[in-house]
C-alpha cells in the first residue's frame, strides 16, 4: 500500500473516530465559555448513546433517536445547571456526581430496555438501519482530502457547526454576551444581562451537544449498546477543550491530533511497520501533548495578556448580590 | 471513581444480604443449600468473556437447581478491594468462590490463607493453597483450528488479529492461531494489532479498521466485545469470534467459526466435589478431553473439506496423537525456537512471549 492510500484511510478512520469527539467538545466549549465547568461529559455522552440506541432499536427511526439522545444530554445537564447556576455547588463536584450517575444510570436502563427474551437486554442487540457513510461523486476521489467527502451525515453537520460556533461566539452580538458571562459575570449583569439564564441556556445547549456525541458512537461508529462503551472519551473532552485553548476553530486541530494518534497507532501496527515508540506510548501521548501545548499556553499568555487564557470566571459560581 | 461508588453500594448490598440472613434463618436448613459466590471482572452483558462465564454458573445453576444458590458480584476491579468483596461474600455464608480474570489471584489467594473453610477457585491464575485451586483451558487448541479456517477463506493470505494485552495467554493463541493458518497456507501472514484493553468496543473496531484498511480479509480477536468481528462483516470481509458465537450474536454468516469456552464443565464437577465432601486443590489446565473449550458450529460458507478436515486435526487432539506446540516452530525471526521431535511443556506454554513464524508484529 502507498503512501497516499495510507495517508486517505488514516483520515478516514481518524474523522469516524473524532466525530463523536468532536460534537462533544464544541458542547464543552459552549458551555466553559459562559463560565461552567461541566465534567460530566463521559456520563452525558453515555447516556446519550443509550438513548439514541434505544430509541433507534424500538422505532427504527434515527432521527429520532438523534433527537432523543440530544433530549436526554441536555436533561442531564439541567441537573448542573441546576447544581451550579441555582444552587452555586461546586462545579468539579457536580460534575463528577452528574459523570458517575450518568454511567449507573445508563447501566441499569441498558439492562431493561432492550427484549426480555434477551438476558443481556440491550446489549447483542443489532439495529435495522444506521448512519452510513455518504459519498460526494468526485470530490470523494481525490487523494487523501477524499476522505473528508466519504463520511457520514452526522460528520457533514460538524463542517457546517464548526465555522457557525467560531462565528456565533466571536463574530456575533450574542456570543460576546455568552464570553463576557464567562469573563467577568459581574460586569456583563451590571449590563443588563441575566447570567443565570446564559449559562442555563449553554449548559443545557453542552449536555445535549455531548448526547449527540454519545449518539454518534452508538448509531454511527459502533451501532451498538455497551455498558462502558464511551471507553473514556468524555474525559479526553476536558482534556480537548483545554488543548484547543476554548477556541472552536481549534477543537478541529485537536480532534484530529487526538483521533489521528489513536488510528495511527493501529495503522501503524497494522501496516507491519517496526514502531520506534511502543504503542502503549503512542496511547498515552495525546495527554503528553496536552500537557505540553498546556505548559506551551501559559509561558506565550504570559508574554501576551489575554492570548490562550481560559474564561476568567470558569467554575466559579456567581450570585447578583455577591460582594 | 465510579468503580469506588458502584463497589461501595455493592459492599453495602451485601452485607445487608448478610444480615437479612442471619437473623431470618438462624436454624433453619441453611447449610442444605450450597451459597456459590462468583466474580466477574466485567459486566456479563459484554457478549465475550464474562458472558461465558455466566453461561457457565446458569448451567450449574439449572444442573444443582436448590441444592445451590448463587450471589454474583459483577464488574468488580481487579485490585485489593475484590479482597472486601470476598470477604462480604464469605459474610453472605458462601463456601465456594469463583473469580474469573487473572489479577484476583493474589487478593485470592490473601482471602483464603484467612478463611480455611472456604474454597476457592481461579481462573486464569497460577497461584494457589490447600483450600484454593487455579483452572483454565487450553483455548489456544481451538485457536488453532480457527486459524485452518481463516487460511482456507482468506484470498488475499494476509490475515488480521486484534489483540487486547502482550499477556501469554494472548500471545500463545496468536501463535497457535498463526500454526493453524500456515499448516492450510505457508505463505499466509497473520498482522497483529494491539488496543491494550479488554473492553473498549470503539478501540476494538478501530484495531479491526486499521487491519481492514491493510488488505486483511479475516480478522480474528482475542477482545472482549463483537465490534472486531462486526467491522470485518460489514464490510463483506470474514471474521473469526471469539468466546461465545459470534455468529449467532452478529447474526452473519461470514463470521466463520468462534473458538468458545464452556465454563459450566468446570463449574459443575467442581460444586459437585463440594457437595461430596471430596474437593481438592489443584492446579487445572483442562483441553478438549473434558470438552473445556469448543469451537461453534461453521459457518455454512465454510467448504465441506475443509469441516472434515477441521474435525480430523480436533480427533487427532482430543486422542492426545498430535498437539499445537509439537515438532519444529521457528520464530518470526527464523530462528528455531524449538527442534522437531521436541514437545513445548505446559510451562513455556504458560510463559510465551515470542511470536512463531508468520506472525507480523511484535510482543513488546
Amino acid at each position: 500500500m502507498n503512501a497516499i492510500d495510507f495517508s486517505t484511510r488514516l483520515l478516514a478512520a481518524t474523522l469516524a473516530m473524532g466525530t463523536s469527539l468532536t460534537y462533544a467538545t464544541l458542547g464543552e466549549v459552549y458551555t466553559e465559555k459562559s463560565g461552567v465547568l461541566n465534567l460530566g461529559m463521559e456520563g452525558t455522552m453515555l447516556l446519550g448513546a443509550l438513548a439514541g440506541f434505544a430509541t433507534a432499536f424500538k422505532t427504527g427511526n434515527l432521527l429520532f433517536a438523534l433527537i432523543m439522545a440530544m433530549g436526554v444530554g441536555g436533561a442531564l445537564s439541567l441537573i448542573h445547571a441546576f447544581l451550579c447556576v441555582t444552587m452555586r455547588a461546586n462545579q468539579v463536584v457536580s460534575g463528577l456526581a452528574i459523570t458517575m450517575f450518568g454511567s449507573g444510570l445508563a447501566n441499569f436502563l441498558g439492562q431493561r430496555l432492550g427484549p426480555a427474551s434477551n438476558r443481556y437486554n440491550l446489549t447483542g442487540m443489532n439495529l435495522s438501519s444506521k448512519f452510513s457513510n455518504i459519498a460526494i461523486p468526485y470530490l470523494a476521489d481525490i487523494p487523501i482530502v477524499g476522505a473528508l467527502f466519504d463520511v457520514s451525515i452526522l460528520t457533514y453537520g460538524l463542517y457546517l457547526l464548526v465555522p457557525f460556533a467560531w462565528f456565533f461566539l466571536y463574530k456575533t452580538r450574542h456570543g460576546m454576551v455568552i464570553r463576557a458571562v464567562g469573563e467577568n459575570p459581574r460586569t456583563a449583569a451590571a449590563m443588563g444581562i441575566s447570567v443565570s439564564r446564559v449559562r442555563y441556556l449553554y449548559t443545557l445547549i453542552g449536555g445535549m451537544f455531548a448526547g449527540l456525541g454519545g449518539a454518534c458512537l452508538s448509531l454511527s461508529f459502533i451501532p451498538s449498546w455497551n455498558d462502558g462503551m464511551t471507553g473514556g472519551k468524555g474525559w479526553i473532552v476536558i482534556a480537548l477543550v483545554i488543548f484547543s485553548a476554548w477556541n472552536p476553530a481549534r477543537v478541529v486541530i485537536g480532534t484530529l491530533v487526538f483521533g489521528g494518534i489513536t488510528s495511527l497507532q493501529f495503522s501503524i501496527q497494522a501496516a507491519g511497520f517496526k514502531l520506534m515508540v511502543p504503542a502503549q506510548f503512542l496511547g498515552f501521548s495525546p495527554y503528553l501533548i496536552t500537557l505540553l501545548v498546556l505548559t506551551a499556553m501559559t509561558i506565550i499568555a504570559k508574554k501576551r495578556k489575554g492570548a490562550f487564557a481560559s474564561p476568567a470566571a470558569l467554575a466559579t459560581a456567581f450570585a447578583i448580590d455577591d460582594k | 471513581m465510579k468503580r469506588g461508588i458502584v463497589l461501595l453500594l455493592i459492599v453495602l448490598l451485601v452485607s445487608m444480604v448478610a444480615f437479612g440472613q442471619g437473623s431470618k434463618d438462624k436454624a433453619s436448613a441453611a447449610d442444605a443449600v450450597l451459597k456459590v459466590g462468583v466474580i466477574y471482572i466485567s459486566p456479563p452483558g459484554d457478549m465475550g468473556y464474562s458472558y461465558m462465564h455466566d453461561q457457565g454458573t446458569i448451567a450449574m445453576e439449572q444442573h444443582f437447581g436448590d441444592k445451590v444458590e448463587v450471589i454474583r458480584m459483577e464488574d468488580i476491579p481487579e485490585n485489593e478491594s475484590s479482597e472486601r468483596v470476598m470477604e462480604n461474600l464469605i459474610d453472605a455464608g458462601c463456601k465456594i468462590i469463583f473469580a474469573n480474570s487473572y489479577n484476583y489471584q493474589q487478593y485470592m489467594q490473601n482471602v483464603a490463607k484467612r478463611h480455611p473453610n472456604v474454597y476457592f477457585e481461579h481462573c486464569s491464575g497460577y497461584l494457589d493453597n490447600p483450600n484454593m485451586s487455579n483452572y483454565f483451558g487450553r483455548m489456544y487448541q481451538m485457536r488453532y483450528l480457527s486459524g485452518m479456517i481463516a487460511a482456507r477463506m482468506s484470498a488475499s493470505g494476509k490475515i488480521g488479529y486484534v489483540g487486547a494485552y502482550n499477556t501469554p495467554e494472548v500471545v500463545r493463541g496468536i501463535n497457535a492461531f498463526t500454526l493453524g493458518v500456515r499448516a492450510i497456507n505457508p505463505k499466509a501472514t497473520v498482522t497483529v494489532v494491539w488496543t491494550n484493553t479488554w473492553f473498549d468496543p470503539s478501540l476494538e473496531r478501530q484495531g479491526a479498521i486499521a487491519l481492514l484498511d491493510q488488505g486483511c480479509d479475516v480478522i480474528a480477536q482475542h477482545q472482549d466485545t463483537t465490534e472486531p468481528a462486526k467491522a470485518a462483516v460489514e464490510r463483506g470481509k470474514y471474521a473469526i469470534g471469539y468466546n461465545a458465537d459470534f455468529g449467532k450474536i452478529v447474526g452473519d454468516e461470514r463470521v466463520l467459526v468462534s473458538p468458545m469456552w464452556n465454563w459450566g464443565n468446570y463449574m459443575i464437577p467442581t460444586i459437585q466435589s463440594v457437595l461430596d465432601g471430596t474437593w481438592k486443590s489443584q492446579s487445572y489446565w483442562g483441553g478438549l478431553e473434558d470438552e473445556m473449550i469448543h469451537l461453534s458450529p461453521i459457518s455454512p460458507l465454510v467448504p465441506a473439506d475443509m469441516v472434515k478436515a477441521v474435525e480430523a486435526k480436533q480427533q487427532e487432539m482430543h486422542d492426545k496423537k498430535w498437539d499445537v506446540f509439537w515438532g519444529e516452530i521457528r520464530d518470526n525471526t527464523g530462528a528455531v525456537r524449538q527442534k522437531s521431535g521436541e514437545k513445548m511443556s505446559d510451562e513455556a506454554m504458560l510463559t510465551i512471549d515470542w511470536f512463531v513464524e508468520g506472525v507480523i508484529g511484535s510482543v513488546y
